[in-house]
């Protein structure tokens, strides 16, 4: 269950500046465990007590997961994953 | 310091005025690396709310996209605020997270007067910076 996960700028200090990343996972959450393994640090700033971060977006191909089961959306293989900062303020 | 075209203002601004009393959000996109703002992409507020915004997440997707093919990073991110003044609310900086880019704020809180701001937001720290607004940009400064 291979994909392509790409990580925006400001998590790159995460992926020694890689813009694209694999990882392997049948849910997003398997996915984000995965990239936490050989990327520390990132599953803190996706994760926030147990639900995705309300700064970042996250999306499986281009539907993000906030509509289509969060952290256990599925994943299959050769899926993208994007994930890309919220951009919202008050 | 941010430099930018009158013309680009101007959008920014009426933009801001359409959307009020809800806040208006976008972008101005230029060449990634470079610091010129040059496409102006007025965003969707998601929330249509007179005191938080949120750009909506798939037309933000597809911008992001449109912006890798294209080499363009979002040189300004802009939002307005409607009934107080144009500097970051305790929420923009929680959720800045371009440290490149130049967060515009736009006051539509006058009805004939607009107050507009730019400031550097870089890990929680909120930096203003003078706005230069020229007719045009000189040609050599940047090649893109």
């Amino acid at each position: 269950m291979a994909v392509i996960v790409s990580i925006p700028t400001i998590l790159r200090n995460h992926t020694d500046g890689e813009k694209r990343v694999q990882a392997t996972g049948s849910t997003l959450a398997a996915v984000i465990d995965d990239l936490e393994a050989n990327h520390a640090g990132l599953k803190d700033r996706l994760i926030n007590e147990g639900k995705l971060h309300r700064f970042v977006n996250v999306y499986v191909n281009d539907e993000d997961v906030r509509f289509s089961g969060g952290l256990d959306t599925a994943v299959a293989d050769g899926d993208s994953v994007t994930i890309l900062p919220a951009v919202a303020g008050g | 310091m941010l430099v930018i075209r009158s013309d680009l203002v101007e959008a920014m601004v009426a933009h801001a005025r359409a959307d009020h009393p809800d806040e208006a959000c976008g972008i101005i996109a230029g060449p990634e690396g470079g610091d010129r703002p040059l496409r102006h992409v007025p965003m969707i507020n998601a929330e249509r709310s007179p005191t938080f915004y949120r750009f909506d997440s798939g037309e933000q997707l597809r911008l992001w996209r449109a912006m890798e093919a294209a080499d363009e990073a979002p040189v300004v991110i802009y939002h307005s605020h409607t009934a107080t003044e144009a500097y970051p609310s305790r929420t923009d900086v929680s959720f800045a997270s371009e440290p490149d880019a130049h967060y515009v704020l736009i006051s539509t809180r006058d009805p004939d007067t607009h107050e507009l701001r730019s400031f550097r937001i870089v890990d929680g720290v909120v930096t203003e910076e003078p706005v230069d607004v020229v007719p045009s940009y000189p040609y050599a400064q940047n090649p893109h």
